[in-house]
């Protein structure tokens, strides 16, 4: 029996004590919020402080009780017939469990959530799977997969795909890579990345160029972490200058997420440092702005307040107060008011030259 | 000249109808057609009222007008001012009755449907009056018959009361403001003496029938039957028959109109009257057979008679100038403190005496000297000495326990409650509130609460919102009692409320006696008695509320338990056995956890 349908088998076992002696069952999550995580800058991700959340059985949290267990024995299966399921499926496979069913996959992905946080693993490992894409790759990187049928090695060369790119699969864990890259540049939005692969940017600047499409997901940080780690790259951040393209995307790349704390440590960049776009770039280049909108102001806030990732650097508090003096945000693609290719010409090879100045 | 047509028929003897009635069936004859002539005789008469009060002319001309005065030569059809003399001929005294006739919505006759409901509702308040007052358990029967007319009906009400003196039955049935009631303070349904005999003359104006009435007083005297008309210009009973007929009762009273009436179901409705009276009357026995032939019976619950209540003597407080001079004239006492101390309650020769020394009169002043000339300040000195409240063993509420025995016998409910407030006084008069309510059951659940409306057990119908109790209902705040209320409307949801004032006059604000005067004693009582009952409905809400969430919560435990034994038995390879084993354990921990 492998060592997680072990855990479960614990839980499940201790549960039955319980009642078997006449008491409420419990079941102990560890808090999966901002308040229950810290900020090591010397590891450089957020991990759990080791607040936790004791979910008894009342008749208030029954159904949720109910709910968790069923999916528990869920992954059970899983892991034992080595089989794999999107967190899609398993709302479906949760239409046959009568009363006890989701009404919503929202629901459904919390108590995810909840049992990859109960066994502190992540839940690739419980047999469930994200539905989405992992993130785009061009530029100077050799990847080495494996062929699924003859299990020979696959030489991926990302600077082949033209006006395409390279997908990063949902897992990379047996990937190798080879690359002569100085950097890896992550860009927020997919539109700036076909701006740079378009020009073959890359081989400019001599970098690999990773789209993270939003926030990036788990296989896109794992893969960039590698890249950081395995070739010794540095890693820089392109992204709006707005509270969401800095604490949702560059915070979550960089340390991880609050809310998957017990994860972070295998899907965090601690080496990436941030490239723009900075508030002084706003001012700077004179780039087009739009205000602040009101959920704008209540992040940013919020970071300031809550975040031991922000409370950790002053440079970023200041930057924040920056922004939200201003009252204005920016996108990365408002340079394409001075010229097209202004940002290819100018901004990013400014930028580079002082990497050092680097938001942290 | 329709009516004359009308009331030709060979049916009955022809009344003579003076200017008013005869303009009256007019209206009524051709109410659509007429109404451009209407709105023409509404000018006419505001010109004349207008002339009438020029004050110098008017008494000027007073005795002249004895005889007649000589007609002025001149063009017939242009019109032209007239003279004091023209104006003198034209002016008469007025009879109450044609005062009512031409103001007949005054009394409750505004249309045939309402005049339905006001006939029965006089006949059926007579009845019970007089069945209390003799001590005997009502038995009252209403019959509704189609006329031979469209719109037209025969109404019958027949009890087993006292009976009526042969002698007094013209004069009670066919003249207005003839009765017991009016002249002395007792709680009573009737207050006025105009009802029935209104009831009689509005038959008689829409149908030409006199008014038929049967009554024996005992077992071993014959019964007498009348039939009458009003002459409506002297106000004074026309007979029209008179004799003795067999009538096998032991005693009571029949009495038979025909009138045009609109038989309708529903709001406001006989039939809402009938049921409302048996709520709050659930000593009578009711039988109601409709115009189709169905026949309603609603059961006498209680076999108890209200008591009879005493009848007391004004309260100074409580009277006005004019009456109050009135009284000065027409009293038989010699002195001004006997006047005071004799024909009011509550004034002893002492606080007679402290008004006099107030009003700076000789206490040994005559009473019809003090009436022309000092009246003012005897008013004034009466209001500001000190005066006991009025004795209160003048009222005769329902009681808290037969408003219940009411309102379970008429609507089933799951929630009962009454509040019998104590006497209170309002300008010089006792009254007392009460109030009930149901709640669930049968009600309707949705929509805003019922008010039932009560002066003296009699159902109040009409004019809702104009009512001192509806404004209470209103200012309540009912929230606070577990129900909902929209701001400036009554509580929803299946309730109804009962509110009753007993009191030995009550304010209404019209003679035909629809809704209760604003007097600010009257709705703090009404609100007190409300909110006492709203407070006992709220616990009986809440416990509900609560037994009704505990079960859910219950059902909701053995929604979910079976699923942690499924998935327990799942991960740890358990029977089928095991399973329903630890169902039972964990649904005994959970409802051990509940209570």
């Amino acid at each position: 029996m492998s060592k997680i349908a072990k855990q479960i088998k614990d839980t499940a076992t201790s549960v039955r004590t319980k009642i078997q002696r006449r008491s409420k069952p419990t079941l102990a999550f560890p808090l999966r919020s901002l308040s229950n995580v810290k900020y090591h800058p010397k590891q450089g991700f957020l991990q759990l402080k080791g607040k936790k959340k004791v979910r008894t059985l009342t008749v208030g949290t029954v159904k949720t009780f109910a709910q968790t267990l069923r999916m528990m024995s869920q992954a059970k299966t899983l892991v034992e017939d080595d089989e794999i399921m999107t967190k899609r499926e398993a709302y479906y496979v949760s239409k046959n469990w009568e009363d006890a069913r989701f009404d919503e996959q929202p629901e459904s992905d919390t108590v995810i959530d909840d049992i990859e946080a109960l066994f502190q693993v992540n839940r690739e490992q419980l047999g469930f799977i994200p539905e989405e894409k992992g993130g785009e790759v061009a530029g100077k990187l050799i990847v080495i997969d494996r062929d699924s049928d003859t299990n020979k090695p696959l030489r991926i060369d990302c600077t082949k795909f033209g006006s395409g790119a390279y997908s990063i699969p949902i897992s990379i864990e047996h990937l190798k890579f080879e690359t002569k890259a100085k950097f890896v540049l992550a860009i927020e939005t997919a539109g700036m990345f076909q701006r740079l692969v378009k020009h073959n940017y890359w081989r400019k600047a001599n970098c690999i160029l990773v789209s993270m499409g939003g926030v990036p997901t788990r296989a896109c940080r794992r893969f960039i972490r590698r890249l950081a780690d395995e070739l010794k790259l540095p890693v820089y951040a392109f992204v709006d200058c707005d509270p969401y393209g800095m604490f949702n995307i560059y915070r979550t790349l960089k340390v991880g997420s609050g809310n998957a704390a017990h994860i972070n440590r295998y899907f965090c960049v601690p080496k990436a440092t941030f490239l723009g776009v900075t508030p002084q770039d706003i001012v700077d280049y004179k780039l087009p702005t739009h205000p602040l909108k009101e959920v704008d102001i209540k992040r940013a806030r919020d970071a300031l307040k809550n975040d031991p990732f922000v409370q950790h650097y002053k440079a970023w508090q200041d930057s924040i107060r920056q922004l939200l003096e201003m009252g204005v945000r920016a996108e990365q693609q408002a340079f394409a008011v001075h010229d097209l290719n202004y940002v290819i010409e100018h901004y990013l090879p400014e930028k580079l030259a002082a990497t050092k100045k680097f938001l942290p | 000249m329709s009516i004359v047509r009308h009331v030709a028929m060979p049916s009955g003897p022809i009344p003579t109808y003076d200017e008013g009635a005869e303009s009256m069936g007019k209206a009524r004859k051709k109410l659509a057609k007429s109404k451009a002539k209407v709105a023409k005789k509404v000018g006419k008469k505001k010109l004349r009222t207008s002339k009438k009060t020029k004050p110098g002319l008017a008494k000027a001309t007073k005795k002249p007008a004895k005889k007649p005065a000589e007609e002025t030569p001149g063009k017939k059809d242009v019109p032209r001012h007239s003279t004091a003399e023209d104006m003198a001929k034209r002016q008469r005294e007025i009879s109450v009755a044609e005062f009512f006739t031409k103001n007949r919505h005054l009394l409750g006759f505004d249309n045939p449907r309402k005049a339905l409901l006001t006939t029965i509702k006089e006949g059926v308040d007579n009845s019970l009056d007089a069945c209390e007052e003799a001590g005997i358990l009502p038995e009252v029967r209403v019959f509704i018959a189609p006329g031979k007319e469209e719109e037209r009906f025969r109404v019958t009400i027949e009890d087993n009361g006292p009976g009526i003196l042969k002698k007094q039955i013209p004069r009670i049935f066919a003249k207005l403001l003839y009765g017991s009631k009016f002249h002395r303070l007792k709680m009573s349904r009737g207050q006025q003496g105009i009802g029935i005999s209104a009831a009689g003359m509005y038959g008689q104006l829409t149908t030409g029938k006199p008014i038929s009435i049967t009554s024996k007083t005992s077992r071993n005297k014959p019964a007498h039957h009348y039939e009458l008309e009003i002459d409506t210009k002297r106000n004074e009973p026309r007979i029209i028959a008179d004799e003795t007929v067999e009538w096998p009762v032991q005693r009571g009273t029949k009495v038979e109109i025909e009138l045009e009436a609109k038989f309708q179901k529903g709001r406001q409705s006989v039939e809402e009257y009938l049921e409302q009276t048996a709520i709050a009357n659930p000593h009578v026995s009711l039988q109601f057979v409709t115009p189709n032939g169905e026949t309603k019976t609603y059961k006498r619950a209680s076999n108890e008679l209200p008591v009879q209540t005493r009848e007391i003597k004004p309260h100074p407080y409580g009277v006005e100038l004019g009456v109050l001079i009135k009284m000065l004239h027409d009293t038989n006492a010699r002195t001004l403190q006997s006047f005071l101390h004799s024909e009011f309650s509550r004034v002893s020769s002492r606080v007679a005496k402290a008004i006099c020394e107030k009003a700076k009169v000789s206490e040994r002043s005559r009473p019809t000297r003090i009436a022309r000339q000092e009246a003012d300040n005897l008013f004034k000195a009466i209001n500001q000495t000190k005066i006991m409240n009025p004795r209160t063993d003048c009222l005769g509420p329902i009681g808290e326990t037969l408003i219940l025995t009411g309102l379970k016998k008429q609507i089933e409910a799951d929630f009962y409650t009454s509040v019998t407030r104590p006497p209170a006084v309002y300008r010089g008069n006792p009254f007392q509130i009460e109030a009930g309510l149901a709640y669930g059951g049968s009600l309707q659940a949705e929509g805003l609460a019922r008010v039932l409306r009560y002066a003296n057990r009699v159902p109040l119908l009409y004019q809702q919102s104009a009512c001192a109790m509806t404004r209470s209902v209103l200012n309540t705040a009912w929230r606070n009692y577990a129900l909902s209320q929209s701001a400036g409307a009554l509580p929803s949801g299946p309730l109804i409320i009962i509110i009753h004032m007993a009191s030995v006059w009550v304010p209404f604000t019209s003679e035909s006696k629809e809704a209760v005067a604003h007097y600010p004693e009257i709705i703090k009582e009404v609100r007190l008695a409300l909110q006492e009952c709203g407070r006992r409905l709220a616990v009986f809400i809440r416990r509900r509320r609560k037994a009704a969430e505990s079960q859910r919560k219950k059902a909701y435990i053995e929604q979910y338990i079976p699923h942690i034994a499924i998935a327990l038995r799942e991960m740890l390879d358990l029977s089928k056995r095991q399973e329903t084993t630890m169902v039972k354990q964990l649904t005994d921990v959970l409802e051990r956890s509940r209570s």
